[in-house]
């Protein structure tokens, strides 16, 4: 371990100091976001759809997956929402128990959700941050990769994938990961290189820790901020794009279900006056979608007030 | 008298409540004459010159009187006003490098203010913007004038801030920190035309500013601000060789002299003030070597002395300058 | 600006090789070529297939004769599923519906996004601040996916008023729904990005100086603030293309109406190659080409971009 000059350790006190300031930093933006109304609801809303997909199941009165034979082709009449008859959300077109199935449909689309967003933020972050600290050369070709990537319509290359390779969740996370590191990458870099010319980060170089190192200790903590805003505004993207790839019948397989399938379906089968396939899961999509949307802008206002 | 303001006072609509920025200014300012408005930030300075032009931030609203020629700006409609400006009272900004719209270019910046308020052909108005950037030392101003706000430096764009606000020959020009943003050389050039157009256009001249060390030699008047009010006025001279209230002395005590041999830079001690939470008095009390007991309580009043200077004190001059 | 464009065209032309390889060596390395059915076929009737579609040659000179081909004679090759069709045939069929429709959109969004944004940035705290920006956070909830579905139910379904599906030729009736679903939440993007940016530009300090000129508030806002604030709306349509062109898959699907969206998804789930390859490509051309006009237009708008 290389020894510290005493002024080289003073200024890592600062650079600790500056992070200790940060706390208060934090604080500020809890109470401008425990202030703003939307993103209470918001963030209310997502305990409400949190707590929905994870006891759901509870509730239930059926298996997602029972197939009730009575019900196949007399939908229209018997398959009606009912607190009665223990189908809360009525049945599908095979019978099945909506409510059971809209339960599973939800924690499908919020573990694909926060999953794809957590890859594409480590991801980002890091390549992102690496092309900023390391600058020059290196920084021109990783950004010019990046440019090259964007301008390639994923989806179609992800449907191309998911054709070849077969369709499983695997291949779904890849897909959506591979989309939508990139704007996190482009985030992280132009904010590393600001950061990169803070005295903490100056001294800790000069001092011999190794890039990487730097990277992951003084660098990345100090993205945490917008990391967390883009992370909360990039599930939602998460959710439609799963939604999208479902909706073609290309993404999460029968018997497992997400909302983007079961609102497929409840689309097919809207001419047969079933509408309660429909209106269910869409509800709980447009309900998850928005609590997102007004936690991540809540978010971002109150770590970034100017915005105002 | 070209302008004369009573009891101007700003407040702002703020999420932490109401923020009163100007509290009751009142002053007159001849033809041709120079004032300076001093204060440290938040002192209400540049406020009370946003609210005389009608440019408050949106949330901002201006009370009192502005009479300008007689007549009340701030009683004018928005058309009204548009006249108004530029036309008869120019402004010029702190910071140079953004005053400029950088999307447009310089010719067509300057040639607006022609076209609108003289109604001039493009073709005249582009030859009188080329004749002031000479006037106000801008070099190859017949080619450089189609160029972008981006490719002059600092100095170079405050110049033609100044030139473009000149344009239409305005009877009074309002320099909010003209030099703030600039190095220092830069800003000893800038004070210079700004001398030279008060000599050759006859200009009257309001002079914003915190730096005590611009005001002496170029303005006829001194007025310091603090928290929103008027602590001391009058002709400069006196003024500075014989302040008679706390805050100025400490201002003028602040400034750094090469002809003194102390150690230590002096400052006033404390933070400028809250502007949220002023006291019901004095706004310098919290600050003041002097305070009494009615000071945060009661506010002095501005009071005439020696025939044209005044004063809000309730400390006796003679305690003061003692 | 032509040795910019020149130098845009230098990164475009790569990216588009990029993407021919990588969507053809995906296609090669599928596991089981496209005609690997549930009922083999004789090894010697395959063999004549692949022979027939070159895909009994190596990889390089397959790869080499279909960029040649595609860059060439503009040929993306036969279908593999289809054999009286080409790749070309169905694109010829397929793309100027989507052109049609999408070129619909893409204006409807630009246009009511751009005049939402600026109406209610110039009339901030007003109610038709609230009313643009009730309507953009709740339209970003609305995917194509989920509005054409909604579209549907009210348009044809109760009121009856617009054909529930169908192109004939692109007539108005036809056109509305697909437009209005694949727009919406585009158009709500739009707005907000407009919104924010021009509240941003007006509260800038070269505003400032136009309004101290004595310039009215009109001319303000024309000639001084929308230029810059149309600067981040401009960098949005690069990725509101790319969306629009996906999204462009469910209307195709959802209103029938026709477009390659339709037999990209049908040769998705027939394993024909050709067909998928030939239309990824092809959006993927218009895609690079799109951000190609959109820096363009950047450069032109904002003088600090160096050429």
């Amino acid at each position: 371990m290389p020894a510290y000059s005493s002024d080289a350790e003073r200024l890592i006190e600062v650079g600790h100091l500056a992070e200790v300031q940060g706390r208060s930093l934090w604080a500020d933006a809890r109470t401008r976001f425990v202030r703003n109304k939307a993103a209470m609801a918001g963030l209310f809303l997502l305990f409400v759809v949190a707590a929905f997909a994870l006891f759901g199941q509870f509730i239930a009165q059926y298996e997602r997956d029972t197939i009730d034979f009575t019900l196949i082709g007399a939908n229209m009449r018997q398959g009606v929402p009912s607190i009665e008859t223990g189908h809360y959300f009525g049945t599908d077109a095979s019978g099945r128990d909506l409510f059971a199935r809209v339960v599973q449909g939800t924690q499908i689309s919020l573990m694909v959700g926060i999953i794809g967003a957590l890859v594409a933020v480590i991801v980002g972050t890091l390549y992102g941050a690496i092309a900023g600290y390391a600058g020059g050369r290196t920084d021109d070709i990783m950004m010019r990769i990046v440019d090259v990537l964007m301008s390639i319509p994923f989806m179609f290359v992800l449907i191309l994938m998911l054709v070849i390779f077969g369709r499983s969740i695997f291949m779904l996370f890849l897909g959506i990961g591979l989309i939508s590191w990139l704007d996190m990458a482009r985030i992280a870099r132009g904010q590393t290189l600001t950061i990169k010319n803070k005295e903490f980060v100056e001294v800790a170089h000069a001092t011999g820790v190794a890039p990487f190192k730097i990277i992951l200790k003084h660098i990345v903590p100090n993205l945490l901020g917008i990391v967390i805003v883009y992370a909360t505004l990039l599930v939602p993207n998460m959710i439609i794009f799963e939604s999208f790839i479902s909706f073609l019948g290309l993404g999460v397989q029968e018997p497992n279900t997400s909302l983007g399938a079961l609102i497929s379906e409840g689309a097919s089968n809207m001419a047969y006056g079933v509408l309660w396939q429909l209106y269910f899961p869409l509800i709980f999509f447009v309900l998850t979608i928005f609590a997102f949307f007004f936690v991540g802008d809540g978010l971002r206002d109150a770590l970034d007030p100017k915005d105002r | 008298m070209l302008l004369n303001i009573d009891n101007l006072r700003v407040t702002f609509d703020t999420p932490d409540g109401e923020v009163n920025a100007v509290n009751g200014v009142s002053f007159q300012l001849d033809q041709r004459e120079t004032l300076a408005i001093v204060g440290e930030s938040g002192s209400g300075k540049s406020q009370t010159a946003f609210a005389m032009m009608g440019l408050l931030a949106r949330n901002g609203k201006a009370s009192g009187q502005v009479n300008f020629d007689g007549t009340d700006l701030l009683k004018l409609s928005p058309r009204q006003l548009n006249k108004v400006r530029s036309d008869q009272i120019g402004m010029i900004f702190q910071d140079p490098m953004t005053s400029l719209n950088p999307y447009i270019r310089i010719s067509d910046q300057m040639a607006e203010v022609l076209t609108l308020h003289k109604g001039m052909s493009k073709k005249d108005a582009l030859r009188d913007s080329i004749r002031m950037l000479d006037a106000v030392k801008i070099p190859d101003a017949a080619n450089r004038i189609r160029s972008y706000p981006h490719e002059f430096s600092g100095g170079m764009r405050q110049r033609i801030m100044i030139a473009m606000s000149l344009l239409c020959r305005p009877r009074l020009l309002i320099a909010d920190e003209p030099t703030t943003a600039l190095d220092v050389t830069v800003q000893a050039q800038i004070m210079q035309l700004l001398a030279d157009i008060r000599d050759d256009f006859g200009t009257a001249i309001i002079l914003i500013t915190h730096d005590l060390g611009v005001v002496a030699g170029f303005c006829d008047r001194t007025l310091v601000l603090y928290g929103g009010q008027i602590m001391e006025d009058g002709p400069t001279d006196p003024t500075f060789a014989d302040p008679t209230h706390p805050y100025t002395r400490g201002l003028l005590r602040a400034v750094p002299r090469l002809d003194r041999t102390d150690d230590e830079l002096l400052t006033i001690a404390g933070e400028p003030p809250d502007m949220s939470r002023l006291p019901q008095g004095c706004p310098f009390s919290a600050r003041c070597d002097y305070v009494r007991n009615v000071c945060p309580n009661i506010p002095p009043e501005l009071r005439t002395f020696d025939g044209n200077r005044r004063r809000a004190c309730h400390v006796s001059r003679e305690e003061v300058t003692a | 600006m032509l040795s910019f464009i020149l130098k845009r065209l230098a990164i475009a032309v790569p990216t588009l090789l990029i993407l021919v390889v990588l969507s053809f060596v995906l296609m090669y390395a599928a596991p089981g070529g496209p005609f690997n059915s549930d009922r083999p076929l004789p090894p010697q009737v395959l063999a004549n297939i692949e022979a027939k579609y070159g895909l009994d040659q190596p990889f390089w000179k397959q790869i080499v004769d279909y960029v040649t081909n595609v860059v060439f004679h503009f040929d993306f090759g036969p279908s593999f599923q289809y054999e009286d069709r080409t790749v070309n045939d169905v694109i010829a069929q397929g793309f100027p519906v989507t052109l049609t429709y999408g070129f619909w959109s893409f204006v409807l969004a630009v246009v009511v996004g751009v005049s939402l944004g600026v109406a209610a940035a110039i009339r901030q705290n007003s109610w038709l601040d609230y009313l643009a920006v009730g309507v953009s956070i709740g339209a970003q909830v609305l995917p194509n996916f989920v509005m054409a579905p909604i579209l549907l139910l009210i348009f044809t379904l109760w009121l009856g008023w617009l054909p529930g599906g169908g192109w004939n030729g692109g007539q108005w009736q036809y056109l509305i729904m697909p437009v209005i679903a694949l727009s919406t939440s585009y158009m709500a993007s739009i707005a907000r990005i407009t919104r924010s940016s021009m509240l941003e530009v007006l509260n800038s300090n070269f505003i400032r100086t136009a309004r101290a000129k004595g310039l009215p508030g009109g001319r303000v806002i024309r000639k001084h603030a929308l230029k810059p604030a149309m600067l981040p709306v401009i960098s949005y349509l690069g990725p509101a293309f790319v969306g629009m062109i996906t999204g462009s898959v469910i209307i195709d699907i959802f209103f029938s109406t026709g477009g390659i969206g339709v037999y990209f998804v049908n040769s998705a789930f027939n394993r024909d190659y050709s067909v998928i390859m030939g239309i990824t490509i092809l959006v993927g051309a218009l895609t690079i080409l799109f951000n190609l006009a959109v820096d363009v237009i950047y450069a032109w708008i904002d003088p600090k971009i160096r050429y």
